[in-house]
């Protein structure tokens, strides 16, 4: 499908911001979110291609908002939900938990 | 609250991601600490530095690693995810490569660990595939207008490596030492490799 992820030769998207001796995760919950890749890809059974999918699916002004583990977050929850292995309502009601300090 | 509530802290949505499959034994925190530790600690730039500098001193090395790249990096013992079907790249002083992921962030893994957010950024995704000279200058990277500049979009399936060149004035030095000067942005194809 096209959309706002086929960005080459797109213009005005501005400068290219590189960062001297980058960590390989900048917060965390960026490695906790790679790893949860790692470790669901296999049971859940989905694949790279479908995780992609949904980060194409994404609105346009909100994929280039967020950032790459944010879409990876995104994927993640919709495949996830669509797999039965935790559903939307369940991981909103954890969110709403973990907010007021309940875990 | 929205399906995916942006609003809300990421690292409370990984969180509730990991504790509720925690909680069903569908994941073990302990596996997630390692996948963390392996690709901050032990997978990156180095590994593929030492494809660069065996190709750099072993003729035949360097032709089964442009003939077939993922069988001659897996001799070296880097291979798997994000790594399955590699192609090499050699900068000569005829062509000069540069690898992009237009569409997503694909990279080859366990050559060149994860990728750099600049990698990833929309900027450069856009750009270096209708201004690669002008991106190269950005990087420091000055190419003579005789060489031509090949841009290569990396597919969710291929992933590329490019062999830079060698840097004059290396002969006297061993393997490690040249690997010690390769770096990830010249596997990438934005960097050159300078002499010591």
């Amino acid at each position: 499908m096209n959309g706002i992820h086929d960005l080459g030769g797109m213009h005005g998207l501005g400068p290219i911001d590189r960062e001297e001796n980058e960590p390989v995760f900048h917060e965390p919950w960026e490695g906790r979110a790679f790893g949860l890749f790692a470790a669901t890809v296999v049971f859940a059974g989905y694949s790279v291609d479908e995780l992609r999918h949904e980060i194409e699916k994404m609105g346009h002004a909100e994929y280039l908002q967020h950032s790459y583990y944010e879409h990876w977050l995104v994927a993640f929850e919709e495949v996830l939900n669509k797999r039965g292995f935790v559903t939307h309502e369940e991981r909103l009601a954890r969110i709403a938990e973990l907010e007021k300090g309940v875990h | 609250m929205a399906t995916h509530p942006k609003e809300t802290d990421p690292a409370i949505r990984v969180k509730a991601l990991e504790s509720l499959l925690t909680e069903k034994g569908l994941i073990d925190p302990k596996a997630l600490d390692a996948l963390v530790d392996t690709f901050e600690h032990k997978v990156g730039p180095r590994n593929g530095a030492k494809v660069v500098a065996k190709a750099w001193v072993d003729p035949a090395y360097r032709q089964r690693l442009l003939s077939d790249g993922t069988a001659a990096i897996k001799e070296l013992g880097y291979s798997g995810l994000q790594g399955e079907d590699m192609v090499v790249l050699e900068n000569t002083d005829e062509v000069h490569n540069v690898v992009v992921c237009t569409l997503c962030s694909c990279y080859p893994w366990p050559t060149l660990g994860l990728p750099p957010v600049w990698y990833k950024s929309a900027p450069y995704r856009a750009r270096v595939v209708a201004d690669p000279r002008g991106v190269l200058a950005e990087f420091g990277v000055s190419v003579p207008e005789t060489t031509e500049v090949r841009v290569w979009d990396t597919t969710a399936e291929l992933r590329y490596l490019v062999l830079p060149k060698r840097p004059e004035g290396t002969d006297g030095l061993s393997e490690s030492q040249l690997a010690d000067l390769v770096t990830r942005d010249s596997m990438i194809g934005v960097g050159v490799v300078a002499a010591p």
